[in-house]
């Protein structure tokens, strides 16, 4: 049962993104559309567990001062391998992801959780503790592109939503929030992500 | 009087315990909106003075009053109409607009309030009107909408309401829509109604405005006489220098906007204006950007804004100089923003705290060494 608080705690009561405020760069960088947010948050997932179980098997073996340089190595492995997975099978999506997909080595989740959880945790739980921390970063990140991606270009996983003719250009009224496209607004809704959040899990608030 | 006493006999059912108690902030806002509260202070050393934020507020929409019948009259005359005719046509066609804008933003305030249990704030008055004389007149009612919701909300609510934001909201609002909505508030098709009624000739009238025209080309087609007198395209309210000044004049008078930070745009922006002209960057005279475009609509109505300017007497001089200096820089080295005074005065309002607490500190370190000196 403590196994299972692992993968549940992080999706909401210690969400990475909206409760550590950690990962905040790449949630803004590739949520405009939903496609490289799924793809970006599966590739976490999948970072974040195996980084976490291998840094746990480790963690008796590695002296404490050069601890760091061998994260970096695990983790940087783990990255290069899905690059190569995503360069092999999705080809399109991993040149939309271009730098993000190495970037991941610096996300601050994955070295936060390795050094905050897998040194400290046996391989089974830092396994899940991962996948619980990849899971909440891709559903803040899906969260997010979803209303970038539908009122930034009209459309789902590349799919026409808004109808055509609703346009202003087809005779319509309506406009694409252009600005949905930029960074800033993914820093607002992310804020609004929180201010939600935080407003059912009143025991989150700050004094 | 007999509006008084029905606002006194609907008193018990607003106030606590009353049936309608979830509706205090609504009924208290439209109680002090009427009446002069006549409630005062018990304790302790206050200036009492009958005017209160209702009150100054309603100055500055007064102030603003000269530039929005202008306008009304400007937008009338832009499509070939003359006289009374372009005066209604201009009132019919920005009246659904400043609905829209007080309906929204009132309405979030007021659900604001209410769910804080908290008086309704004035400042929304001001806004209200200011948020359509800065947009096209052709901007679609929704868009107002949406350019209102995020100012009021993302503006001034999550800061604390009236007093408390950091960025003039009605800016913010025009940020918003220039930003999400750039077909819609730039180019050469948005500046004239495109409304054909009461025989208004809209169609295929379109042409750049004065600021654009002077950006790509260095000259504008219309005199300068008229871009002071305000016959050019532009936004609903910004396009009349002289009627700008006329509400400068009552703000000035009253006392209520600080002629530190409104002098000092007006010189930052020529100064910056003739040291382009003398760069040979620029070959149209320095003065023309105070006539054109939002510059002293900015000037004397948004940059001297009493919550995001600077407090002290110095910091007003060195915001005001930077507004309207980097405003101008904008405008002839960004080609992107033919207009710099919006993000110029946004930018300025971020800075503003900084500065203020470096003249603090400035005159904190000054007074120090006045007692060393007398040791």
């Amino acid at each position: 049962m403590s196994n299972l608080k692992n993968v549940t705690g992080p999706l909401s009561a210690n969400n990475p993104v909206i409760v550590q405020i950690l990962g905040i760069c790449s949630a803004l960088a590739v949520t405009v559309k939903m496609k490289p947010a799924l793809v970006m948050g599966l590739s976490v997932i999948v970072v974040t567990a195996f980084a976490n179980l291998v840094m746990s098997c480790l963690r008796k073996g590695i002296p404490s001062r050069i601890r760091i340089i061998v994260q970096l190595v695990v983790i940087a492995s783990l990255v290069i391998l899905v690059d190569q997975f995503l360069k092999a099978y999705v080809y399109d999506v991993s040149k939309q992801l271009s730098v993000y997909v190495g970037l991941i080595i610096t996300n601050c989740i994955i070295m936060g959780r390795v050094e905050a959880f897998a040194l400290g945790h046996k391989p089974w739980d830092s396994f899940l503790d991962g996948v619980g921390n990849g899971l909440g970063y891709a559903a803040i990140l899906l969260i997010v592109a979803f209303f970038r991606e539908l009122f930034g270009s009209g459309t789902l996983f590349g799919m026409q939503i808004v109808p055509e003719s609703w346009y202003i250009a087809n005779g319509g009224f309506y406009s694409n929030i252009g600005l949905m496209l930029f960074p800033p607004m993914a820093l607002i809704l992310v804020g609004c992500i929180i201010w939600i959040h935080r407003s059912f899990n009143k025991d989150l608030q700050e004094k | 009087m007999g509006l008084r006493k029905i606002v006194d006999n609907m008193k018990p059912t607003f106030s606590e315990g009353g049936k309608l108690s979830f509706l205090a902030s609504t009924f208290d806002a439209f109680e002090t909106f009427l009446f002069v509260p006549n409630t005062t202070t018990s304790k302790g050393a206050h200036i009492r003075d009958c005017n209160d934020m209702k009150r100054t507020m309603i100055v500055v929409v007064l102030a603003l009053l000269p530039a929005f019948l202008f306008g009304c009259f400007n937008t009338g005359l832009q499509v070939g109409l003359a006289g009374f005719e372009a005066f209604a046509y201009g009132l019919v066609r920005i009246l659904p607009m400043v609905c829209v804008s007080y309906v929204v933003g009132l309405g979030i305030e007021f659900a604001y309030a209410q769910s804080r249990r908290e008086e309704v704030n004035e400042g929304y008055l001001v806004t209200g009107l200011l948020i359509p004389m800065i947009m096209p007149v052709s901007t679609p009612l929704w868009m107002v909408a949406l350019g209102v919701a995020f100012a009021v909300i993302f503006g001034k609510e999550v800061f604390g309401g009236t007093g408390m934001n950091i960025f003039n909201p009605a800016l913010t609002a025009r940020a918003f829509v220039f930003f999400a909505f750039t077909p819609q508030m730039s180019g050469e098709e948005v500046w004239y109604s495109k409304w054909s009624m009461m025989g208004a000739q809209t169609d295929g009238v379109s042409g750049a405005t004065a600021l654009e025209q002077l950006a790509t080309t260095g000259e504008m087609q219309w005199s300068a006489t008229d871009a002071f007198l305000g016959f050019i395209p532009g936004s609903f309210g910004e396009t009349s220098t002289l009627c700008i000044l006329v509400g400068a004049a009552i703000l000035l008078f009253t006392g209520i906007a600080a002629w530190r930070t409104m002098a000092s745009v007006f010189v930052g922006g020529l100064a910056m204006g003739y040291l382009f002209q003398a760069l040979g960057v620029t070959e149209f005279p320095a003065y023309y950007h105070l006539l054109v475009g939002g510059f002293a609509f900015g000037a004397v109505f948004m940059a001297t804004d009493p919550v995001t300017s600077a407090q002290t007497n110095a910091g007003k001089y060195i915001v005001g100089f930077m507004t309207g200096a980097l405003a101008v820089l904008t405008r002839v080295v960004n080609p992107a923003y033919p207009e710099g005074m919006m993000l110029a005065i946004l930018f300025m309002n971020a800075l503003a705290p900084t500065v203020d607490y470096f003249v603090v500190e400035a005159n904190v370190k000054r007074r120090k060494n006045r007692i060393k000196t007398v040791k």
